[in-house]
């Protein structure tokens, strides 16, 4: 492989800023300084490598994967995309991770008190390596609304949570994917902490009606986009000062 | 209109949340899913190189500890090589060594701590060295997007000195604030490094 090429610069107006008031935990959080801009060196294009040897096959079942008695409760669902880079190609091999309440809306976590039962037969997360071009498939439950802390009354729009990896450091991204036609994605201040109407869009997975198994699944399809990679066309430089 | 690039958009990040770790440390949460656990072993047993303990906390605006966080490290070797195809030098990477880790705070007392060996300094941009550093990215409920930064070592003054992102930080005392202080405990050194996330003595954080 050839040194890698540095990543498109991250386009921060299109992230959510660290600090967003109405997602109050954001407050205490949130650096207030600039952050300083540096140029990718191989400490940020490098970044870990895993294969099949890290992971099971199952992992990639959520309905399956901490089953005991039978399968767990709720509307079940299969999440498949791809995952490809600003210039729309496909990144293989990367590792996906996600996780998510159950479908009364409760987390498996020792910090989750809210009222609805856990389920014994659900877990709550999975993983996977995307393939050659650059897809990767989740089995799962939908999750379930879940209310927190926040204001009085909010309530988080369906989601699951997904952390993606690409082939250098600094393409490491956590987000959510929430679910078309959900009435709580619009008010929900953790949603909202994105300004572009667009990039909350892009978060937002379609019903997929081609990839659902009949009288067994529904399926909703969920693309992610890395940064990309820059061509070097010419090796001119600015001099540094 | 001009010509349209094709260029698609990255995914927004979203915060991480309070059970980032049902996802990413499950066994953290309170349960066992997976045979095999990510991100607790660095170094692997038999890697050369120093080894070392690195221990800290993370502090929110009002100097309270955070204590849901999730941090990942990524780091060269003892002779400054990354295991990944990208290093021209990845097939002489210590056997075992991997770079890469993930470590969470204890959820009572905001403590974090991971063990690894001590990298080697990396060649920069323009050839130069870096001073030997781990990359540390940090993500956890109130975080909207995942904050980048680098720990340096205190024992590495030299190196340090000459560092061109060390330098490239205009007020020259924030710079300590990515240096991590060398001790010993049992005869081990031990690195600490705490993560200020606002306020006074506020951790410089990367834009990469
Ligand atoms: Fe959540």
């Amino acid at each position: 492989m050839t040194k890698p090429a540095a990543f498109f610069q991250r386009d921060r107006t299109w992230h959510p800023p660290a600090l967003t008031p109405d997602y109050k935990t954001s407050v205490a959080r949130s650096p207030r300084l600039a952050l300083l801009s540096i140029e990718n060196s191989a400490s940020e294009l490098t970044g870990p490598v895993f294969g099949h040897g890290d992971i099971d096959p199952g992992d990639a079942d959520l309905i399956r994967n901490y089953a005991h008695t039978g399968d767990p409760v709720g509307e079940r669902i299969i999440v498949h995309g791809r995952v490809l880079d600003e210039s729309g190609r496909p990144v293989p091999g990367t590792l996906v991770e996600i996780w998510q309440a159950n479908a009364g809306g409760r987390y498996r976590h020792r910090k989750d008190a809210y009222l609805a039962p856990i389920d014994p037969n659900f877990g709550g997360c999975g993983r996977t390596l995307t393939d050659a071009a650059g897809g990767y498939a989740f089995r799962t439950i939908k999750p379930g609304a879940y209310p927190w802390r926040n204001w009085v009354n909010n309530w988080r729009p369906a989601h699951i949570h997904i952390s993606v990896f690409g082939s250098g450091f600094a393409q490491r991204l956590i987000t959510q994917m929430y679910f078309e036609g959900d009435p709580l994605i619009q008010r929900c201040p953790i949603v909202r902490s994105i300004p572009d109407p667009r990039a909350i869009e892009q978060l937002i997975a379609p019903l997929d009606m081609s990839a659902a198994v009949p009288f067994d699944c529904l399926a909703y399809k969920f693309d992610i986009i890395l940064r990309g990679t820059r061509s070097t066309l010419f090796e001119n430089r600015l001099e540094g000062n | 209109m001009p010509q349209a690039l094709h260029e698609l958009k990255e995914t927004a990040s979203q915060t991480a949340g309070p059970y980032v770790h049902i996802g990413l440390a499950p066994g953290a949460a309170g349960f066992d899913i997976y045979s095999n656990e990510l991100g607790h072993d660095i170094a692997g047993p038999h890697a050369a190189g120093e080894r070392i303990r690195i221990e800290g906390v993370v502090l929110d605006g009002t100097g309270a500890p955070v204590k849901d966080v999730l941090i990942e490290t990524w780091q060269a070797d003892a002779n400054g090589i990354h295991a990944h195809p990208g290093d021209p030098r990845s097939g002489e990477v210590a056997p075992g060594f991997r770079g890469w880790g993930r470590v969470i705070t204890d959820f009572d007392t905001g403590l974090w701590g991971f063990d690894t060996v001590k990298p080697g300094p990396v060649a920069g941009r323009d050839g130069r060295l870096m001073a030997p550093h781990i990359s540390l990215w940090i993500v956890a409920r109130g975080i909207n997007i995942g904050l980048s930064t680098r720990l340096y070592f205190s024992d590495e003054a030299a190196a340090n000195a000459a560092d061109p992102v060390l330098a490239l930080i205009e007020q020259v005392h924030r710079r300590q604030t990515l240096i991590a202080s060398l001790s010993l405990r049992d005869g081990k050194p031990l690195y600490r490094f705490d993560i200020r996330l606002q306020g006074d003595g506020e951790t410089v954080f990367l834009d990469i």
